[in-house]
């Protein structure tokens, strides 16, 4: 049952093939059997039976939605009414979140049944999900290897079949960069395509959350879900929302693809080069014209990157006091002494190191030349994409600069973690669209291609990524011992 | 640029920020690594780019000022560390 897509889980449920209960314990019990990937901080055992129940109950009544009764699982930085929220971090161990997120929202509405709660990097920075308080997960394709992060969990349960599909959350690649590691389809949307409301903060002029799927078909239907304005998140935006799963077998027959040259100098490694060559022939051979598009400004993405990243989070877990929830030291002597162990106890090293480096770049006499520089560049690179977008209907590019590395390797060196995001970042600071899709394998580990659209045009990325997975089955891999 | 150790002290005071005396060398050697990436920045002239906040350059929306949600108080309380009588408690602050 775990291999299907979602759409054969819906036929399946309403053939009476299974019942939502029955899918529901598998995959429960899958959880149970593939435990030591650490994917899930929480599985919430209970509350999905009762979701399966009222599913069954409402697909016997010839009411289901696409998603009725179907198992998947949220990334733990969505609130859950009632249910832990820990973001990762010893600083929410003890969160019970008072509300429903309006991404969980929308998924309760549509009758989805909720597994659990999905492990990921501490307040979703980090690359590697090593930075979690619950520990490492590990990447199902080679368990010595990172699954990628901060949506490591994630990409981990989606890639083994612990969930049909799952959230993610993407500040700087963190759905593409994991879907990439793990093998499997996942969407960033525009900035204010999907609510931001109880999706806890990171940087949020750049949060974004979106679809982590197996295939674009099934990111479409996820999507469908997760998009449309929220009157309660004050970014949103108010446009329609398009059926994503209908344009999906449009011809891609004079399709223009820009391949940036800064993407594909010399830094990048051969075998990936070599890969992403491979794929996107198959886009020739669907009738596309390539094209190199230049963006001049990429290369400042990093360091602008992390100006603005690490400043809006130290407004943002400004938050965190000891207070009024979350995590408090022991016999605090004085209110300042119960600020700053609180926090001091409670965050982990990579979340303190961004809420220094945030507090350094906004505090007096150095906002100028840091935030203000980094948000001027930002526009410049914004203007890069917007430039090369006009002369290309879509840009493709590798995700990552290399397969996925190992547990333990970067972690150390904050730099080269910080480095091993350069293909994703820029699109978050332009706040465009863009996906990773599986586009082969170097040594048995999975390699992404992105794919980055103009705003709003997710249908068409997905229609892209789709035709693809049309006429490859690197989408189809399952990790060995998961099948 | 390097900072100092007392620069990443005040900082992190700034902040109310605990750092273990033992891990301040490792946390100042890390920031100074971050800060000379970003001085990369300053290669590119800026004069006359605007700052972007919004990737649609969308301004703040105004809502109506009418009520909209409901008091939960008292569930939002039973999440505090400690709170009693509607109000959350704190060590002393005024003698």
């Amino acid at each position: 049952m775990h291999t299907k897509s979602l759409t054969e889980l819906a036929q399946g449920l309403r053939s009476g093939e299974f019942s939502s209960v029955e899918l529901t314990q598998h995959f429960l019990k899958r959880i149970k059997q593939y435990h030591d990937l650490n994917t899930y901080i929480t599985v919430t055992e209970e509350i999905a039976l009762q979701n399966a129940i009222a599913a069954d109950a409402r697909l016997a009544s010839g009411q289901g939605a696409a998603l009725t009764g179907i198992p998947m699982a949220q990334k733990d930085i969505f609130c859950t009414l009632d249910i832990k929220t820990s973001c990762g971090s010893k600083m929410l161990d003890n969160f019970i979140a008072p509300y429903n997120a309006t991404v969980v929202e929308k998924f309760n509405q549509a009758g989805a049944v909720l597994l659990g709660k999905l492990n990921m990097d501490e307040f979703a920075m980090g690359s590697s999900n090593e930075t979690s308080y619950y520990g490492a997960v590990k990447n199902p394709w080679n368990i010595n290897t990172v699954p990628g992060g901060s949506s490591g969990g994630s990409g981990a349960a989606v890639a083994s079949r612990l969930a049909s599909c799952a959230t993610g959350t993407d500040t700087g690649g963190s759905i593409r960069q994991p879907a990439a590691h793990c093998g499997i389809t996942g969407l960033k949307p525009t900035y204010g395509r999907v609510s931001r409301y109880g999706m806890i903060a990171y940087a949020s002029s750049l949060d974004q959350g979106g679809p982590m799927a197996r295939s674009a078909e099934d990111a479409a239907i996820l999507l469908q879900t997760m998009a449309g304005f929220d009157p309660k998140d004050s970014t949103s935006v108010d446009l329609s929302v398009p059926d994503y799963s209908a344009g999906l077998n449009n011809s891609l027959a004079g399709l223009k693809i820009g391949l940036p040259k800064e993407f594909f100098s010399t830094d990048l490694n051969s075998d990936m080069a070599a890969t992403l060559k491979t794929a996107i022939n198959e886009y020739r051979k669907l009738g596309a014209e390539i094209k190199e598009v230049s963006m001049p400004n990429l290369k400042l993405a990093i360091p602008a990157y992390y100006v603005i990243a690490p400043a809006e989070c130290s407004a943002n877990l400004s938050r965190f006091d000891g207070v009024r929830f979350g995590y408090r030291c022991e016999n605090p002597v004085d209110l300042t002494d119960l600020y700053t162990r609180s926090r001091g106890e409670g965050f982990g090293k990579e979340v303190k190191r961004r809420i220094l480096m945030g507090t350094y770049a906004l505090s007096t006499g150095y906002y100028d030349a840091y935030y203000v520089k980094a948000q001027k560049i930002r526009r410049l690179i914004s203007d890069d994409f917007k430039n090369a977008l006009t002369e290309v209907d879509v840009i493709m590019g590798p995700v990552t600069p290399t397969p996925a590395f190992g547990i333990g390797e970067k972690i150390a060196d904050p730099i080269e973690m910080y480095l091993s995001d350069i293909y994703t970042i820029a699109i978050n600071l332009a706040g465009l669209p863009a996906l990773s899709i599986p586009a082969g394998f170097i040594n048995d580990l999975p390699v992404g291609l992105q794919i980055i659209g103009n705003y709003f045009t997710e249908d068409r990325l997905l229609n892209i990524a789709h035709q693809y997975q049309q006429v490859t089955d690197w989408h189809q891999h399952t990790p060995k011992g998961f099948e | 640029m390097s900072l100092t150790a007392d620069d990443v002290t005040q900082i992190a005071h700034l902040a109310r920020l605990g750092i273990d005396k033992q891990d301040i060398d490792s946390y100042t050697k890390d920031l100074s690594g971050i800060l000379d990436l970003m001085t990369q920045m300053s290669e590119l002239n800026t004069d006359n780019v605007d700052p972007m906040a919004h990737p649609m350059d969308q301004a703040q929306r105004l809502r109506t000022d009418s009520i909209s949600e409901h008091n939960n108080r008292d569930k939002f309380m039973s999440i505090a560390p400690q709170a009693e009588a509607g109000l959350y408690l704190v060590p002393k602050v005024i003698e």
